[in-house]
This record gives C-alpha cells, sequence and structure tokens, in this order.
C-alpha cells in the first residue's frame, strides 16, 4: 500500500475536496501524469480532462477538470480548476455546450496557432465526453 | 393639528411600511448568510491561486519579456476604474461609499494630469457615476439577470477588460469593490489588476528553484494572470454581495425602528386629541345643561 498524501481539489467558488489520498492521475497540458506520495516539486497548467484520484480510504474518485493548474510540493498536491464536476454528475448537456464553445472558437481563429489550440481544446472535450459515457471502472450499467 | 381620521391614516401607513422594512430586513440576514458562506468558500482559491503567482513572478522576476500583465506596458498615462456596486439600493451608504471612494481616486488622478475612464459593474455605482463623469464611462455591465454571481460573471468581466487592455483604452486598471469585514462594517476597498499587484511572502514550502515547470514559467505565467484577474474580480463580486445583504440588514433594520418610534409618536398625539376632544365635548354639553 502506497503512503497518503494531502490531495486538495479546489474550484474558486469551493473547496471541492480535501483528503489524503495515495494516487492521484492529473491531466497535464504536457500529457497526463501520475502524482504518488514524495512526487518531485512540478507545477503545470491543466488540460481539459478526467481527474482520476484514489483516496486513502481506497475510494475512486473521478473528477472532470477543465482550465487551472495543478501544484505538487513538499506538502501535497493542490489542483486548482476553473471548473470541477464529478464524472457521474458530469451532464452530456454541459460537456456538449463546452465542445460547441470550442467549435466557435475554431471557427472565430484569426491564425493557425489559435486554430490549432482550438482543435485541440475540443478533441480533449471529445475525449471526456466519450469516458464520461463510460462509469469507471469499466463496469456496465 | 391634524384631525383624528387623518391620524389615523398616518398610522396605519407607518405600520405598513414597518412590515415591509422588517420584512425586508429578514431576508437580507438570510441571503447574508449565504452570501457569506459563499464569499469564504471562494477565500482557498484566491489564497492558493495567489501563492502559487508570488513564486513564479519571482522566478520571472528582472527578466526581459515578462508578461505585460504583470510588470504594465511601461506607461501611466490613462486609468481604468472598474467599480463594482450592487443592483440595486435600500442599503444604506453602501453603493454610495464605493462610488465615492472611486470618485476621489479619479479626481486624484485627474489633478495629477492622468486619463481616468470607467468601466461600471452593477447599476447603482453607473447611477452615480453617470452623473460626475458622464463621458468617461466607457462600459456598464448589467448583473440583474443573475441570479447568483459566479465565476462565469467574473470571468465575462475579466474578458471585457482584458480586450480593452488589448486594444490600449488603458494603462493601468483599478478595482473597486467593497470588502466585507463584518455586518456593520463594509470597507470600499481599490486594488490594482494591472499590473498585477501581488504581494506575500513565498511559501515556506519548497523554494522557486527546486520547482520543475511544465510548460516553462513564463508559459503558466501568462496563462495564469488573465486567470487571476477573474480570480480578483470574482472574490470582489462575492465580497459586494455579501456585504450589500449586510447593509441591507442594518438599514433595514434602522428603519424598522424609525418606524416603530415614529408610531409611537402619532399614537400619543392621537390619544391625546382624542381625550381633549371628548373634554371639549364635556364641557360643552355641562354648560349647556347649566344655561337650561
Amino acid at each position: 500500500m502506497a503512503d497518503n498524501f494531502k490531495f486538495d481539489l479546489v474550484s474558486p467558488e469551493r473547496l471541492v475536496m480535501s483528503e489524503p489520498a495515495t494516487q492521484v492521475v492529473v491531466p497535464g497540458t504536457e500529457g497526463q501524469f501520475t502524482v504518488m506520495a514524495g512526487h518531485a516539486p512540478v507545477m503545470t497548467t491543466l488540460r481539459p480532462g478526467v481527474l482520476d484520484a484514489t483516496l486513502g480510504s481506497g475510494k475512486r474518485e473521478r473528477i472532470f477538470v477543465r482550465g487551472g493548474f495543478a501544484d505538487v510540493n513538499a506538502a501535497g498536491l493542490t489542483v486548482l480548476a476553473e471548473q470541477a464536476i464529478p464524472l457521474a454528475e458530469l451532464e452530456a448537456e454541459t460537456i456538449n455546450g463546452l465542445i460547441q464553445e470550442a467549435e466557435a472558437e475554431i471557427a472565430a481563429a484569426k491564425d493557425e496557432t489559435e486554430r490549432a489550440d482550438a482543435t485541440l481544446k475540443r478533441d480533449q472535450l471529445r475525449d471526456v465526453a466519450a469516458e464520461a459515457g463510460r462509469p469507471a471502472g469499466g463496469s456496465t450499467h | 393639528m391634524p384631525s383624528l381620521k387623518e391620524l389615523r391614516g398616518r398610522i396605519a401607513s407607518v405600520k405598513a411600511t414597518r412590515k415591509i422594512t422588517k420584512a425586508m430586513q429578514m431576508v437580507a440576514a438570510s441571503k447574508l448568510r449565504r452570501a457569506q458562506a459563499r464569499a469564504e468558500a471562494a477565500r482557498p482559491y484566491a489564497e492558493r491561486m495567489n501563492a502559487v503567482l508570488v513564486g513564479l513572478s519571482q522566478a520571472v522576476q528582472g527578466q526581459d519579456g515578462a508578461p505585460k500583465l504583470l510588470v504594465g506596458n511601461g506607461q501611466d498615462k490613462t486609468h481604468l476604474l472598474v467599480v463594482c456596486t450592487a443592483e440595486r439600493g435600500l442599503a444604506g451608504a453602501f453603493n454610495s461609499a464605493i462610488a465615492r471612494a472611486a470618485r476621489d481616486h479619479a479626481n486624484r488622478l485627474l489633478r495629477e494630469g492622468k486619463d481616468v475612464k470607467f468601466l461600471c459593474v452593477g447599476r447603482k455605482g453607473f447611477d452615480i457615476l453617470r452623473r460626475l463623469f458622464p463621458n468617461r464611462i466607457l462600459d456598464r455591465i448589467d448583473l440583474r439577470s443573475v441570479r447568483q454571481v459566479g465565476f462565469t460573471e467574473a470571468e465575462m468581466i475579466s474578458k471585457r477588460v482584458l480586450a480593452l487592455y488589448d486594444e490600449g483604452a488603458f494603462d493601468v486598471a483599478t478595482l473597486h469593490f467593497s470588502t466585507f469585514k463584518s455586518v456593520i462594517s463594509q470597507i470600499p476597498t481599490a486594488k490594482q489588476l494591472i499590473p498585477a499587484e501581488i504581494a506575500g511572502e513565498v511559501a515556506a514550502t519548497g523554494s522557486a528553484a527546486a520547482y520543475e515547470y511544465e510548460p516553462d514559467e513564463e508559459t503558466i505565467l501568462r496563462d495564469l494572470l488573465p486567470r487571476n484577474i477573474s480570480v480578483q474580480i470574482l472574490r470582489a463580486l462575492l465580497e459586494n454581495n455579501a456585504g450589500f445583504y449586510g447593509a441591507q440588514m442594518n438599514a433595514m433594520d434602522n428603519a424598522t425602528r424609525n418606524a416603530g418610534d415614529m408610531m409611537n409618536r402619532y399614537t400619543l398625539e392621537y390619544n391625546r386629541s382624542r381625550q381633549a376632544q371628548i373634554t371639549k365635548e364635556l364641557i360643552e354639553i355641562i354648560s349647556g345643561a347649566e344655561a337650561v
């Protein structure tokens, strides 16, 4: 059994979660990475994606996060996300709305970089939508 | 001296007013509790954001090409005041205190020969500032239709501010709002948004040098600074909201008490003149009987 570390998930409107965790998979901008106790200090921005936390109690939480950053230091992991919704509560409307927003951004993009950024964002959101369709652990309804 | 009938009418109307102010006070009290909880719930995010920014800004300090949002565009000519007030009144001096602080700030800048522009969030501030600085208001943002201010609104405002900044409409932005200190005390506060005013000590845990940044510091900072503005605005909106209900509760409490006093005075006057009339009638009857 791995050691526990402090895991805080904060959104602008409230503290979503503050619990010891053994392992958290964070969707970083430059790739997904797993944080365990004693991880080297890292700071990274987030891409829209699913954060997968294994809590100290052994419970697994899958949470959709969007926009923000993760900060790993000696004290633990702090994720600041603009939006944090447990995957189970994520409604199709919300995610589809975000995908449409990203598509509007693609249409409004002024240059190649902007278009590429927006396209990437849309694809990431689509991945989340696909993920949300499947319940945690791969079991069926 | 008003007639008895007139007095009865006045008492009834003061009584009705008291009922209304009492109800408003109770509504404000219950909304205050919610608003206060929301303002407090928003604090951890703002605090951590600030802690991270402190670390990052020191890491890039003194480097060339530091983001403009952090160091400014090197000018100090045009100031934008973002004035956040409530949408409704009946809250004592709450709105006018914020507007007054903004007005003083603007006058001070004008005396120094700087240009001042306003962005009004909330109807009340706009109403007051429109009269004082009719040509300096760039835009107003109305949140009346929003039931509960949240991050979406804060983000919308911050995008507006950033768009104006990109157009070069101003050099320095300051946010005016009211800090919620307690139910009876709201302090009008000014906070500089652009260039970002980052204060605080670097967190003791792990020095900035030991960090690995992914992507590099500057990219993160560029991503973080606009977010920081949204967070600051959100904090201002939530603090304002809590402060507004606190101020309204107080104002309505005073109004209820005043109405009670006024009712007592009118009732006393009413009883006196009723007595006087009875006495007068008695005298008339007695003197009439004596005359027979």
